[in-house]
């Protein structure tokens, strides 16, 4: 049967009606799941958890007011287990605010820390009110500086979907929503903004870049930092937002929109634009602690909820502190696991993200007495969940208080791991460190030590983040220069391994300025030469700098911003970062899915991975030795790819012995860092030919990047033949 | 909201007032389907709005989708700045046929 009358009877039910009176609003009791605030037919679902609280009072506040209209407190009757849930009728969900008031004991030794006397956010806040204007000071009073909205989740996708890229061809860009755009010479109209972000999509493909991972975008206070700069006595913020107060709201001060509650909209157009252009969407994503602190902290939300179910204490009722920050999420008890799996899977499915980067992972892998788990339930759950199941799941393997699991991160075949080690190495190498080029060719090659039952795709390869120098300060500076963070420069990380080039900072010597300009190409050419998946940050491709502040996570302006003024400036580093990142891609043998080589064809040329060393096969790894030369090959049964990557960190020249190549095939240099620009780089299918073939000079702390081609084809590859490239006679 | 309407040129020309939110979408909506019923290409002259929530957007939208299913054409014209920084900021102003006077809409759509 079909027909418009019966599906119109279906359109009704037959619970929407009230069944009590409280403070005026006609209620009835709710639904538990799903936990927060959902829209139902005539009213508002609100349901709540709390298993050791005596009473929980739903206070509702017209929209933009500082007191409540009403406050209605849950009767015993609508509480199924340990949630409350109650179903109001007449409610605009467009013009409320809501929030829960919680009574219960005080008994911090016990765990318990119920205080009737705050309005507690909703940890399932879709929207957040009190922060909707980046930087401005709330407008509400600080009895209840918080509160929750009710989202649309209708929009119109037009047919868009995660896409699913392979782990291995992901070439990760990690960027700041605010700082990527607020700098007046980013040109755009929404500037800080996911709008202004959505404008500079071309500039994004332009580089090549396929994934964008947000430092948090998870609802925070800007303005919880105490702390002033002791240098200019401004006021000092929490501009990287690593204090979440809402999981499942996107902050409303990142939205142009966000003054008019529409900053899921605006989330969700700029996921679907970004896909548009093959870009997909990874969120650093913050839950090892939340933004209460300690004892000391403010009532915001868990702490008043269910203090002992969120929080890891101790066994007198203290919070553990393995994140540094004052708490520690309870990311293993099942309650907590619920609210990460609700939280992770309402994102990947809402706002269709395709994947997620773990600040402080290794606290999802301690029991809620901080021991650690050979098999943490919640990272186990994550890697085998339904609907995160194409969802990237990158963890930062370590925590605050020295567990470091790079390598051995439990990840059940799903997980990869920021490689901390390649960070080093790489660095080390660098700045010409003595016997590292054995610690260099493991973490160019895909780090076989930690991943090799994993394949390359395991390690994501980093030389810089958010959290340190810039790529540009990295070669600017020894030491670090935070005096402008209002702790007397005792913060940040002290390892930086960095080195100056011979000048501390701004540096007039064009000597000084060359060498630099040399190593960064350095670094991005083992970057992006390397096994595993790369990650740069942006404004790394510019050149841009902190000054030698290497933890600028308390600064919103010209320190943390993206100068777009850069990218004319610096053209010569773009275009060098978007060849490499081009080459990359064109190149398979470079995107490896296993350590080892997948099979043993007679028609290979060689290995999937080799070294060599100034003569051809014969690597050396003694300690005074700073050349490493690599050549990686990959053969799909007709096409034959091979990348030849000499890095020397010696300050001398140094004559490599080229590996030889079947009769029919000849090196063609890539790149040389060595060289003046425009001869740094070539666009990749267009690199002219080696003249001596046997044979190569490794300028002075530089690195050279080869392919092999076609001995008789031309130079005249066009990109769109990219694809194409390299096709190369079988041998033999 | 008020909602006005009046022929020009062929095209049918809805003049929406005030605010379009929550408390006012769903008789707006009603008006504007009882207006445009007669299947005839409409401006939707927005000059005298005063703001637009989200509730108003998705009127708009589901308004301008059942339209298209009937292959009658629809044209914003007159957008106030906010409102139009708001529509383009979320995405929504790309479904749509944008003038900027009501006599550009009227002449784009006949």
């Amino acid at each position: 049967m079909t027909g418009g009358p019966q599906t119109r009877l279906l359109d009704e039910r037959i619970d929407s009606y009230a069944t009590h009176q409280i403070s005026g609003f006609p209620v009835r009791p709710g639904r538990p799941l799903p936990f927060g605030a959902a829209r139902v037919q005539g009213g508002v679902n609100f349901s709540v958890y709390s298993t050791h609280a005596t009473g929980v009072t739903l206070v509702l506040f017209q929209r933009g007011e500082g007191q409540p209209m009403a406050e209605l407190p849950f009767p015993p009757s609508f509480r199924i287990g340990g949630v409350y849930a109650m179903t109001v009728f007449g409610l605009d969900p467009e013009a409320i605010e809501y929030a829960y008031r919680i009574d219960g004991p005080f008994d911090p030794a016990a765990g318990h820390r119920f205080d009737p006397h705050k309005v507690l956010l909703d940890p399932y806040a879709r929207l957040m009110y009190g922060r909707e204007s980046w930087g401005t000071a709330s407008r509400y009073p600080d009895s209840a500086p918080y509160r929750a909205g009710i989202a649309y989740d209708d929009f119109d996708w037009e047919g868009d979907r995660p896409l699913c890229l392979p782990s291995r061809d992901l070439i990760i860009y990690e960027a700041h929503v605010r700082g990527f755009t607020r700098h007046p010479s980013s040109g755009v109209r929404h500037p800080g903004t996911y709008a202004g972000l959505v404008e500079k999509i071309p500039y994004l493909r332009d580089l090549g870049i396929n994934c964008i991972e947000l430092m948090p975008v998870f609802e925070f206070d800007e303005l919880d930092n105490p702390r002033r700069d002791s240098v200019h006595g401004q006021h000092l913020y929490n501009y990287w937002g690593y204090n979440t107060l809402a999981f499942f709201a996107p902050k409303a001060g990142y939205a142009a929109t966000g003054l008019h509650g529409m900053q899921v909209d605006e989330f969700k157009n700029m996921v679907k634009q970004l896909h548009r252009a093959g870009i997909e969407v990874v969120l650093d994503v913050v839950f090892n602690h939340s933004a209460e602190g300690d004892e000391r902290g403010p009532t915001l939300s868990f702490r008043g909820l269910d203090n002992c179910t969120y929080y890891m204490l101790t066994p007198d009722g203290r919070y553990y502190n393995f994140s540094g920050t004052g708490n520690t999420l309870n990311c293993n008890h099942p309650v907590v696991r619920g609210f990460i799996l609700d939280c992770l899977r309402y994102w990947a499915a809402e706002f269709h993200i395709d994947g997620f980067r773990f600040d402080l992972a290794a606290i999802l892998g301690r029991s809620p007495d901080g021991t650690v788990l050979p098999n943490p339930p919640v990272i186990e759950q994550l890697a085998h969940d339904p609907v995160l199941r194409d969802c990237k799941l990158i963890a930062e393997a370590w925590d605050a208080v020295g567990l470091y699991q790079v390598g051995h991160f439990p990840d059940y075949r799903r997980w990869s791991e920021w490689n901390g080690r390649y960070r080093e190495g790489v660095r080390r190498f660098l700045k010409s460190d003595m016997g590292i080029t054995g610690e260099l060719a493991m973490r160019m090659s895909g780090s076989a030590d930690l991943y090799r039952t994993r394949g390359p795709a395991a390690s994501v390869n980093f030389i810089t983040s958010h959290d340190g120098f810039t790529l540009r300060d990295l070669v600017s500076y020894n030491e670090k220069h935070n005096d402008a963070n209002g702790e007397g420069n005792l913060d940040g990380d002290y390892s930086n391994y960095s080195w100056n080039c011979g000048v501390e900072g701004p540096a007039d010597d064009p000597v000084v300025r060359a060498l630099r300009d040399r190593q960064v190409r350095n670094a991005f050419l083992i970057l992006l030469t390397s096994w595993g998946i790369p990650m740069l940050v942006a404004g790394d491709e510019v050149g841009r700098s902190q000054l030698g502040n290497n933890n600028a996570y308390c600064h919103d302006g010209e320190l943390s911003w993206l100068d777009w003024n850069l990218v004319r400036e610096n053209s010569d580093l773009f275009r060098f970062v978007r060849c490499a990142i081009a080459f990359r891609l064109a190149h398979p043998a470079l995107r490896q899915i296993k350590h080892h080589d997948a099979e043993d064809l007679p028609e290979r040329w060689f290995p999937a991975v080799s070294w060599h060393g100034t003569m051809a096969w014969e690597p050396d790894w003694a300690s005074h030795n700073r050349l490493v030369a690599a050549m990686f090959y990959a053969f799909d049964g007709t096409s034959h790819d091979c990348v030849y990557v000499a890095a020397n960190s010696y300050w001398e020249e140094l004559d490599v012995e080229l590996p030889r190549l079947p009769a029919d095939a000849a090196w063609r240099q890539f790149a040389d860092t060595s060289a003046m620009p425009p001869l740094d780089v070539h666009e990749p299918g267009r690199e002219p030919m080696l003249t001596g073939q046997s044979h190569a000079s490794v300028a002075p702390r530089s690195a050279l990047a080869l392919v092999a081609g076609h001995v008789r084809s031309s130079n005249t590859f066009h990109p769109e033949e990219r694809e194409l490239w390299p096709s190369m006679p079988r041998c033999g | 909201m008020e909602l006005s309407r009046h022929t020009q040129g062929g095209v049918t020309v809805i003049a929406l007032d005030g605010s379009l939110d929550s408390g006012t979408a769903p008789g707006a909506q009603e008006d504007l389907e009882r207006l445009m019923a007669d299947g005839q290409a409409i401006v939707l002259d927005m000059s005298r709005m005063s703001y637009m929530s989200s509730a108003g957007l998705r009127i708009l939208l589901l308004v301008h989708r059942r339209t298209e299913e009937d292959g009658t054409k629809v044209a914003l014209a007159s957008v106030p700045a906010e409102i139009r920084a708001v529509m383009e900021a979320t995405g929504f102003l790309d479904f749509f046929e944008v003038c900027d006077t009501v006599d550009d809409g009227v002449e784009v759509l006949t």
